[in-house]
């Protein structure tokens, strides 16, 4: 980008200018004994042309909507469509859900986003002994298709699409969405969304677990088969690197390990048989925007043009949709403080920023209120409202990637691919992310990382305000939600209701069907919404699965 | 030989919720404060924990709830310890609780409840001013 000249001179003028720097802070020292990002990053004083001499603009950098992708998949981006405001919500029974959404969609929201309660995630019903005092406190309960009709009674799912969280029984909500969608008349080609679906960074982060990682696979490529073949507008997948954060890790682990476990997909899809350009443009990612406003923006950068060479060198994929990294993002939630909650709101405000300069497709900004409960409609349409003041008040939406350029910004995504690169590699050399996983590799970099930065915080190298500086004594209250106590027996009553009118035997057939299918090797969504039209619950439908399949433990390493 | 037998600690994820960030950072801490630790693992029943903290002969229970289903589980591993007549392990709690349910955990037998941002340090403290090994 730069004559050979030109940087000689630069080179001379930069050595000057240290000069002059080190006499500054021989008289007045500087603020910190060393500057590092939250992930630990090393940052320099100045960033100047020297630290991206090597880079070449048209294959590093370029342009929006072409190869490599580093300034954004779209060409337009957000001149064109903003990114979809999409807010995760799910409390309580189907019927208090379908209110917030109602709620939400009225206030300007474009995009549904559904929480689940732990047993619903877990593929257990709310009558199961496991669920005991759990029923719909961080999400929404769904037993049985019933459920889900209430849950998306009279939002416009043919316009509007939805995104559901949930990993072990992922292919069992999607397919009570697909039945639902069709007795209100509107056909699986039509419907849009994403299941989250991935359960490799189940095994590495968020833990919500069923069966062991290799039949997880196979009912993954299941429903990237099926996608593939009859819903084509859904994503079957969101590899996600948001939870491997929040459970600790740096930023390089994030980037890294969220792209091994979509090369692993894509490996298990190749295996299967599909064409990686038949399926590889429905997959999406999903990450985490945490506080340190650079570091996040470089690796959403790094992510696009990382995916875009893998899929192209290492996969060789043609159509440029599949090199297309398109991703959700939701603020941290680990980066919320329940000391002094209202400086949350500002914490999230900067994290959204930096999502939207690193050029997401869609985003959930947290509520402040989110580190205590669930949100209230207050805390939450203040989230949302943070992001229509990005979109259409502070301009940064007004041009691509206004970053892209940046000395330190260029650096820092230069330096985040490669060390990611390196990463990957390490997984590669131990046979794959399965392999890694099943040897607890991610799990532990995890940890020490986690661990290291709890250490940081205490001996306050590292600043949480409220927390370790700026303390207060008195805390001014919040308000917070509560989920009714008789809510648990009202759901188990409302269950046992539907389970005494759907036809029994019909029921147990599907079921039967099921195991079999499991036993082959059929694709098994065609089995499960037959199940599901039944109206057979999640759990037994799951049951099925941990019969034939078996149970993952969790190791318990730390 | 009077040697002092070290305190054992059983840390501990009843329930469903997989948030471990929290319990696993504990678990390393209390390692390096010397401390022996067993650690559960996630989605642990409130029966599964008590009967791993007899068998391990611990000291202490530390349990970790960051999911909201802590006002079923923590009464109930107290009511279970009390129930195989081992009153005399300590249990405390860690994780995300709303203020107004610390009072009534307390009052359900939990002696300490450690909410986000405590400091380290002073998590190791309290075992070391609360926890005696038993017998």
């Amino acid at each position: 980008m730069f004559t050979k000249e030109s940087i000689e001179k630069i080179d001379v003028e930069n050595k000057k200018w240290q000069q002059v720097y080190n006499k500054s802070v021989a008289k007045t020292p500087e603020r910190l004994t060393r500057f590092s990002s939250v992930s630990d990053h090393p940052v320099q004083n100045l960033y100047t042309p020297l630290d991206i001499k090597d880079l070449d603009y048209s294959n590093d950098i370029g342009f929006p909507n072409q190869y490599p992708f580093t300034r954004g998949v779209q060409p337009s981006m957000y001149r064109g469509r903003l990114w979809t405001m999409r807010m995760f919500a799910g409390l309580g029974s189907a019927k208090d859900t379908n209110k917030r959404f109602h709620l939400l969609v009225n206030e300007g929201q474009t995009g549904l986003s559904t929480a689940f309660d732990m047993p619903t995630l877990m593929g257990y019903d709310t009558d199961s002994p496991k669920s005991v005092g759990e029923c719909g406190r961080c999400g929404v309960a769904i037993d049985t298709l019933k459920d889900m009709e209430i849950l998306f009674e009279g939002l416009p799912i043919d316009r509007i699409t939805t995104s559901m969280t949930i990993n072990p029984p992922a292919a069992v909500m999607w397919a009570m969405y697909i039945a639902m969608a069709e007795k209100r008349g509107i056909r699986r080609e039509a419907i849009g969304g994403t299941i989250q679906n991935d359960m490799l960074k189940e095994f590495i982060a968020q833990k919500t677990f069923m069966c062991p990682p290799k039949p997880s696979m196979r009912l993954i490529t299941d429903t990237v088969e099926f996608a593939t073949k009859e819903v084509p507008r859904w994503n079957p997948i969101s590899i996600s690197g948001y939870h491997i954060r929040e459970a600790g890790s740096t930023a390089v682990q994030e980037l890294a390990f969220t792209l091994a476990d979509g090369i692993a997909y894509v490996e298990a899809a190749l295996e299967r048989g599909l064409a990686v350009d038949s399926f590889a443009p429905r997959l999406s990612f999903f990450f985490n925007s945490h506080i340190d406003f650079f570091e996040e923006i470089a690796k959403y950068r790094a992510a696009r043009r990382m995916w875009a060479k893998i899929m192209s060198e290492r996969f060789k994929a043609k159509d440029q949709r599949s090199m297309w990294l398109r991703f959700h993002t939701q603020t941290a939630g680990c980066s919320l403080t329940a000391q002094q909650p209202y400086n949350n709101v500002i914490r999230t405000s900067l994290e959204a920023l930096a999502a939207v300069l690193g050029g997401t497709q869609s985003l959930h900004t947290n509520s402040l209120d989110e580190v205590l409960a669930l949100p209230t409609e207050e805390a939450a349409t203040i989230a949302l409202r943070t992001q229509q003041i990005i979109a259409e008040e502070s301009g940064v939406a007004n041009t691509i990637d206004p970053l892209g350029g940046s000395f330190y910004i260029e650096r820092l995504t230069k330096d985040m691919e490669e060390e990611a690169f390196e990463y990957i590699k390490k997984i590669d050399d131990m046979g794959g992310m399965v392999a890694a996983i099943e040897r607890n590799y991610p799990q532990l970099e995890i940890a020490d990382a986690a661990y290291k930065y709890q250490k940081q915080i205490d001996s306050k190298e590292k600043t949480v305000v409220g927390v370790n500086k700026y303390v207060t004594e008195e805390e001014i209250p919040v308000e917070i939600l509560q989920i009714e106590a008789e809510l648990e027996e009202k759901q188990i009553q409302w269950t046992n209701q539907v389970k005494d009118t759907r036809d029994n035997k019909k029921v147990k057939n599907a079921l039967e069907k099921l195991g079999e299918s499991a036993q082959r090797d059929d694709n098994l969504m065609h089995p499960i919404i037959d199940a599901v039209k039944e109206y057979a619950t999640e759990q037994e439908i799951c049951d099925v699965f941990r019969e034939v399949f078996g149970v993952y433990r969790d190791p318990g390493v730390y | 030989m009077n040697q002092k037998r070290k305190i054992r600690i059983l840390v501990a994820k009843p329930g469903l919720d997989g948030h471990d960030r929290g319990a696993r950072i504990i678990a390393r801490t209390y390692r390096d404060a010397g401390f022996e630790v067993v650690y559960s693992g996630l989605h642990q029943t409130p029966e599964e924990v008590v009967q791993a903290a007899i068998q391990e002969d611990v000291d202490m229970i530390g349990l970790s709830s960051l999911a909201g289903a802590h006002m079923y589980l923590f009464p109930r591993v107290v009511e279970l310890l009390h129930e195989k007549g081992a009153d005399d392990i300590v249990v405390c709690g860690g994780g995300i609780f709303p203020e107004e349910d610390i009072p009534k955990l307390k009052k359900a037998g939990i002696k300490e409840l450690f909410t986000p941002g405590t400091p380290l340090d002073k998590v190791v403290k309290w075992v070391e001013e609360n926890v005696k090994p038993r017998g």
